[in-house]
């Protein structure tokens, strides 16, 4: 075990980090998480600020200062508790939140020196307490009122648990054959070991949610037929899930895969362990991944765990890329190779149908655009190639149609995104509710969970208003 | 957890086994139309495939699913028995077929392809569409759902490739015969082997007559989230699950198409080779 992130004298306790030969030859968890000493010494480290900035840096305002106060008192069983006022899912977010642009680009001790490293106490009581006996609901006065949840990602997970709380009668409805949406699918093992998911979806099963996969609205069940089954209220998480592609020459070879199919082929259908698990996927020696937000890392370290070289090929600088620091450190101390400033302009393959090569052009930084991110521009004649076996573009996702294409009243934006008050999640149809990725485009777990929230409490007001 | 209700071996000529089964999944039973499929995974471990809804029985609730043996999901398919349960069934999925009313439509089947064409040919026909059904076959043993094919239909021929049965050819002999005779043919709907329906295809083009064809892509998911069914129809990438399975086979890149379907074909030897059939099928 290596202890990576020295601590400078009054800098943040280090997470001992799986060593990196250990981790490219498995699907482990990288981060293993603070022991007791270090969580404590920490939470010692906060100021307990009045006027705690940290907060309102948190999409779901958790008491950062109460918990972590908590931590340092070694009332653990407590802190879990206060995270668990606002935020259902701890373990999940303490190990994926973009914590360093939320609450703890906040934290007052940041100024100065590093700060507080909530997103790793919270991991931290999370999976203290997940051993332990949970909480249970007790619904003396059974609402008996039913409401479906669409979608068990982030965000449909996070309004079941709401709405269950408040005593409704839950159903939700899953496509896939696992819940869990993109913590499933998406992110690896190695980020966030899938048995926490599960634990999670289990607690929902307890405090008497009813899960039923392999139902998928829009097809199985329509939302009106969901209506005339006696359901009063729902909720659609159906996610960011329809890959983009490059629209460049050769993308449909062989070879060639969304990030999506990739991380599904290995993660939620365990290719990885091909032919005991018998979803097969394609690597070979040389791996490219186009892009380089959260999904483009996790693309290319998965691909590194089956064995294969592997570059990230992004448009932009380093400075500009969307995915979390950390992740881009790890990505670099597992070897994976970085090519900045370089455009895919074309595959191409063999007489078989396989992807063989990819020809990029060098780029170089212009004026800002209106995102503020320098403008990339080709240089004339810096065309390269680059040989592979395969290809992962992670270029972003839109919104899965099934839903809105069976529910045309259903008012959606230019991009398929579902047009919600922001208040209170509701969309152009009464009764139905709507958040999480289907409403923003791809954004994060937290985000998602936030948004299911304040629906539930929309459901609940439209609930009381109707009687 | 859903139930097998029925299962019946409808040939079996030792490496082309085709089994028919009977799903218990009212939901979908209730939803599906003409064109539509279903993903299935037997088991924990299992792969996710796609196979066409065959029929349906609303007041038992049974889907009916016929998949021929090829590979290694198909061939476990073919060792459940009536009383056994599969792990997980979703569906209806894909775009429904809207066909014409009253139209003279020629259904030709190659190979697995029978299945699938089924429930189109009972639904043209009930719809009072002239049904002329074409059904090819390398052998007379293989032949399925003759039977049921005949009764929904106004006009049938067989073709095999050795001549045991019906017209000694291709389904393009009879289908070329008919232009020929100068029958008027308003829509063909092929489903089978690419090389047939890129043949059917080739034909058609040649007399303008509109034909639609369903693609058997490798799939995922079945749900539009992954792009595995990429298939390119008239130079833009469509994904078969949500835009399909059916597309204008006068635009289809049948060789992609075909390349795409023979991506894995090593490993899947690999798997069955562990299984112990050695990749010849006989394992039962
Ligand atoms: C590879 C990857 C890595 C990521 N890394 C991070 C990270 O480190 N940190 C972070 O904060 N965020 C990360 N994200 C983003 C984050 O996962 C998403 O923003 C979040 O999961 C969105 O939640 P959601 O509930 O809206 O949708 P999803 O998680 O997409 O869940 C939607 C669910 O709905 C189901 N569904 C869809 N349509 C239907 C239907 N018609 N009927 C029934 N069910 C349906 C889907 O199968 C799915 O299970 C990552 C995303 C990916 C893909
Ligand atoms: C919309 C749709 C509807 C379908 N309907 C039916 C149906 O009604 N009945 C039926 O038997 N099959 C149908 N198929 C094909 C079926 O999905 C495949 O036969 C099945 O996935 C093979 O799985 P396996 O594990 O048994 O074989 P694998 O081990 O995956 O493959 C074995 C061999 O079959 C070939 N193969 C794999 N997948 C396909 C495919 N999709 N099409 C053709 N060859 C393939 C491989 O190249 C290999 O040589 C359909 C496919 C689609 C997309
Ligand atoms: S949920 Fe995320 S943003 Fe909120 S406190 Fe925890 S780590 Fe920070
Ligand atoms: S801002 Fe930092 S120091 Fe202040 S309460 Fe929050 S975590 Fe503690
Ligand atoms: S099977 Fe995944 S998009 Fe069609």
């Amino acid at each position: 075990m290596s202890l990576n992130n020295q601590s400078k004298l009054g800098g943040r306790q280090p997470m001992s980090l799986l060593e990196d030969q250990l981790r490219i030859s498995g699907f482990g968890e990288v981060a293993l998480g603070y022991t007791e000493e270090q969580a404590i010494a920490e939470a010692k480290r906060c100021l307990q600020c009045k006027k705690p900035l940290c907060q309102q840096g948190c999409p779901v305002n958790i008491d950062i200062k109460d918990f972590i106060g908590l931590i340092a008192e070694g009332k653990f069983s407590e802190a879990c508790e206060k995270i668990k006022e606002k935020n259902s899912l701890p373990a999940v977010c303490g190990r994926v939140c973009p914590q360093e642009e939320q609450c703890e680009i906040k934290c007052i001790v940041g100024i100065k020196g590093e700060a507080v490293a909530i997103g790793r106490l919270e991991r931290f009581v999370a999976d203290h307490v997940m051993s332990m006996e949970r909480e249970k609901v007790d619904c003396a006065i059974q609402a008996g009122k039913k409401v479906a949840v669409v979608g068990s990602g982030p965000a449909g997970l996070a309004c079941a648990s709401e709405l269950a709380k408040l005593c409704y009668d839950v159903t939700m409805y899953e496509a896939f054959h696992e819940p869990g949406g993109v913590l499933m699918y998406g992110i690896p093992q190695f980020r966030l070991p899938k048995e926490i998911v599960k634990e999670e979806v289990e607690f929902l099963r307890q405090i008497g949610v009813k899960i039923e996969c392999n139902v998928i609205i829009g097809k199985t069940l329509t939302i009106d037929d969901l209506f005339a089954m006696g359901f009063e209220a729902v909720f659609l998480g159906t996610g960011a899930g329809l890959p983009y592609f490059l629209g460049i020459e050769g993308e449909n070879l062989n070879g060639v895969y969304s990030a999506n199919e990739f991380l599904t082929r290995v993660n939620l259908m365990r290719a990885y362990k091909f032919p005991e698990y018998r979803t097969p996927v394609h690597v070979g020696n040389r791996v490219a991944v186009v892009g380089a937000g959260n999904v483009a890392m996790d693309a290319a370290r998965t691909a590194k765990r089956l064995g294969a070289e592997v570059h990230i090929i992004y448009r932009r600088s380093e400075e500009e890329m969307p995915a979390r620091k950390e992740e881009i450190e790890h990505a670099k101390e597992e070897e994976i190779q970085f090519q900045t400033l370089s455009n895919p302009l074309r595959l191409i393959g063999d007489d078989k149908g396989y992807v063989t090569g990819i020809v990029c052009e060098k780029m170089e930084l212009g004026e800002p655009d209106s995102s503020g991110r320098r403008r990339p521009q080709p240089i004339p004649n810096s065309e390269f190639t680059i040989d592979i076996d395969t290809l992962v573009v992670a270029v972003g996702q839109g919104p899965n149609p099934i839903v809105t294409q069976a529910t045309p009243e259903l008012q959606v934006n230019k991009w398929g995104n579902i047009i919600v008050d922001e208040q209170t999640g509701a969309t152009s149809i009464p009764g139905v509710y709507a958040g999480g990725d289907v409403v923003t485009g791809a954004a994060t777990v937290i985000k998602a969970m936030g948004a299911g929230k304040i629906a539930a409490v929309g459901i609940h007001d439209y609930l009381i208003a109707k009687e | 957890m859903f139930k097998v209700l029925r299962k019946k071996v409808l040939s079996d000529t030792g490496n082309d086994r085709v089994v028919l089964l009977d799903i218990e999944a009212p939901l979908v039973a209730k939803k599906h139309q003409p064109g539509h499929f279903i993903m299935l995974r037997i088991d924990e471990k299992g792969e996710r495939i796609p196979l066409t809804i065959a029929d349906t029985n609303l007041e038992t609730g049974a889907v009916t699913i016929i998949a021929q043996e090829v590979g290694i999901t198909s061939k476990q398919l073919g060792r459940l028995e009536a009383g056994d349960y599969i792990l997980d069934f979703v569906g209806p999925l894909g775009q429904a077929a809207h066909y014409p009313e009253h139209k003279h439509v020629v259904c030709i089947g190659g190979g697995l392809g029978v299945a699938p064409l089924y429930p189109e040919v009972k639904h043209l026909h009930e719809i009072d569409s002239h049904v002329t059904t074409i059904i090819g076959a390398r052998t007379k043993e293989i032949l399925i759902l003759e039977e049921e094919m005949r009764k929904h239909s106004h006009q049938f021929y067989v073709a095999t490739d050795d001549g045991s049965y019906g017209t000694k050819g291709f389904v393009t002999t009879v289908l070329q015969q008919m232009i020929d005779d100068q029958q008027p043919v308003d829509l063909v709907i092929a489903i089978g082997p690419i090389p047939m329906m890129k043949a059917v295809a080739n034909l058609t083009r040649q007399y303008n007559i509109k034909t639609l064809v369903s693609l058997n892509s490798l799939m995922v998911d079945g749900t539009g989230m992954c792009g595995a069914c990429r298939v390119t129809v008239g130079g833009e990438t469509k994904f078969t699950c949500i835009d399909g399975p059916e597309f204008d086979g006068h635009l289809v890149d049948f060789d992609e198409q075909m390349r795409r379907l023979n991506m894995y074909k090593d490993k899947e030897k690999s798997a069955l080779a562990l299984e112990g059939c050695g990749g010849v099928g006989r394992c039962h």
